[in-house]
């Protein structure tokens, strides 16, 4: 994988993009709901929407708005929030961190939950663990992942009050951060205390994100390992003396980590979207959250903002994906 | 010297209702230092053998009669655990199809030198020096290079020399080749084969020989066994075989090898009557042992 492959990936992606600006912008045109009837209080004129209009440019037609918006963009000015009068670019920047987090870590818990949970199926092929694997998957798979949350708040939030279930750190906490990364900021500066707050807030969205992931992850990767095992490289390793452990997580996981990673680009991506009906179960400040409330505002500029933001995400993890793959796969990274 | 491997009366079997018998009372012995040709068509139950002796016959065979002794120690019904340390130690194993046998994600150096850290102990330089040595010795050039090549790099020549490397690896009492030139072109075929002899003569390790091929056993063997469905037809002396062969199926299956040196004779096919026949045989045997 070179450098230069992934420029023109990279470059590849800006047509991708401006599909997408097109799109989202005549839809939040097209569709019902008004953002300037929201601003104005009941008694406003005809006249007062009519100027209101004019200033945010919304009275012009919609091909000479498109213009004017991908000229700023293209300078790197998205707009200003109707709603929160600030910056899209700052909201979307201050907001975008914590969802990089939750993402990252219910990744990576969906990651060792699968690895585990393949792997001690086939050690155990044919006995009860597997049985145990295969109807756990089957059941966490047949449930979205905001009944998860809603069931996480019922149940660890309100009958068993456990841990936390709204918000992304104790605000009495004494934890000042420079950046928007709190988790690897906390982790950095070896402020245990709050890695540890910080830490009980994630973990009940960042698992109920992770669950249904963890699932798909499962299955496909028990099938390729199972796959893997009757391979003629597996036999030479058996007669070679190896234990049926190190055989599996030493040969065999390598192996089947290499179409599981193929198999589950797409299902990485569907965790993005994922995180914005979990974000408002959780009460969680990150992008989900902010294009909801967009949303609710008909916010059209943050929308707008948010919307391609999703899409960088988009690409650039399908673009890590692919790097995963050629990575794991000495076959590809040569060539 | 006593005999280093001895299978007696092995009957495999495969299932249960109705059962399938993949090996019917096979008996066969390997001499410290000795090449034995297991010979025989597609089915005859060669391969079933050696992965008896190796411990990795299907899940749901089963050894329903006789024994397997190693070094004269019966090791027909070990647990897999038991069995571990013999394997790539004592008895080694040359797969058929280079091409498939080697670790595709993993460079070749770990792969030789895994069996040299796991049963000898070495430590990761003596492992690493020992692991050049051998592939010096299994006439690899640029031995340094290869070992931080993945497997596609090498062609299937290269990669069964590297194949052959790891088998001797840990200078094992018996070595069982399946059908180790099978998938290689006939000019490397020479070459590996050449190769397989050359090792054996230097080391003393006795080999198994698993082939199809009656040119190769004439060619390296010092005793054959002759198989056809799941039984043992004949074994003798490779010479005294060659030249006097007396059951019936192998002296059909000598008219049935093409020959380079006579290619106007014409090539006979096994005879329908004599395969219905030992098929008929089987069939009696069966009903004996039932």
């Amino acid at each position: 994988m070179s450098a230069n492959y992934i420029l023109r990936r990279l470059f590849w992606a800006i047509p991708t993009l401006i599909g997408v600006a097109i799109l989202v912008f005549v839809l939040v045109r097209v569709v019902p709901g008004d953002p300037i009837a929201m601003m104005l209080p009941p008694g406003a004129t005809a006249e007062d929407v009519g100027r209101l209009r004019a200033l945010y440019g919304l009275d012009a037609p919609i091909p000479k708005q498109f213009v004017a918006w991908m000229g700023d963009v293209l300078r790197g000015n998205f707009g200003t929030s109707i709603s929160l009068r600030e910056g899209v670019v700052r909201l979307v920047m201050s907001r975008l961190p914590a969802t990089l987090e939750l993402v990252i870590v219910a990744v990576a818990v969906a990651c060792a939950f699968a690895a585990l949970a393949a792997v001690g199926a086939v050690y155990f092929r044919g006995r009860w663990p597997e049985l145990v694997v295969d109807g756990l998957s089957g059941l966490v798979l047949a449930i979205p992942d905001f009944l998860w949350g809603l069931l996480f708040v019922l149940v660890l939030g309100v009958l068993l009050p456990v841990l936390p279930i709204s918000g992304r750190i104790d605000p009495t906490l004494d934890f000042n951060p420079a950046t928007g990364f709190y988790l690897a900021e906390a982790l950095l500066r070896l402020r245990w205390d709050a890695f540890a707050d910080l830490m009980k807030h994630i973990l009940l969205p960042a698992l109920a994100l992770a669950l249904p992931l963890a699932a798909a992850l499962t299955r496909v990767l028990k099938g390729s390992l199972i796959d893997a095992m009757n391979q003629d490289y597996v036999t030479l390793v058996r007669v070679k003396g190896y234990s049926r452990a190190r055989i599996l997580w030493r040969v065999a996981l390598r192996n089947a980590l290499i179409p599981t990673v193929t198999l589950t680009g797409v299902q990485f991506s569907f965790l993005i979207g994922g995180t914005v009906l979990i974000e408002y179960i959780f009460s969680y400040p990150g992008i989900g959250n902010l294009a909801i409330a967009a949303v609710n505002q008909r916010d059209l500029p943050l929308i707008q903002g948010l919307v391609l933001t999703f899409a960088v995400l988009f690409i650039l993890t399908n673009l890590l994906v692919d790097m995963a793959y050629s990575i794991l796969n000495p076959r590809v990274r040569q060539s | 010297m006593s005999t280093l491997l001895a299978i007696r009366d092995l009957d495999l079997t495969l299932g249960s209702k109705p059962p399938v018998r993949l090996l019917r009372r096979v008996s066969l012995q390997v001499e410290p230092g000795q090449i034995v040709g297991l010979v025989g068509e597609s089915g005859a139950g060669k391969t079933m053998v050696s992965r008896v002796v190796l411990g990795i016959a299907p899940a749901n065979a089963r050894v329903t009669h006789g024994s397997v002794a190693f070094a004269a120690r019966d090791i027909t019904h070990l647990s897999e655990a038991q069995r571990r340390p013999l394997l790539g130690r004592e008895i080694a194993f040359i797969p058929q199809n280079p091409m498939t046998a080697l670790n595709p994600v993993e460079r070749i150096g770990p792969q030789i030198t895994d069996v040299l850290r796991m049963h000898l102990d070495l430590g990761r330089t003596d492992a690493q020096d020992r692991a050049l040595a051998l592939l010096r010795e299994v006439h690899l050039r640029e031995p340094q290079r290869i070992l931080r090549q993945h497997p596609h790099e090498l062609s299937g020549g290269m990669r069964q020399r590297v194949l052959i490397a790891i088998a001797f690896a840990c200078k094992p009492k018996l070595v069982i080749a399946d059908e180790p030139t099978t998938a290689l072109d006939v000019t490397v075929q020479k070459q590996i084969l050449q190769l397989i002899r050359e090792l054996q003569r230097n080391s003393g390790t006795a080999i198994l020989f698993i082939t199809h091929d009656l040119g190769v056993v004439a060619k390296l063997c010092d005793h054959v066994v002759v198989m056809h469905g799941g039984r043992v037809l004949e074994s003798a002396a490779a010479a005294r075989l060659f030249e006097n062969p007396t059951h019936a199926y192998t002296r059909a299956l000598f008219a049935a090898t093409p020959r380079f040196d006579r290619p106007a004779d014409e090539l006979k096919p096994i005879p329908a009557a004599l395969t219905q026949q030992l098929n008929e045989e089987a069939r009696v045997l069966d009903a004996r042992d039932a």
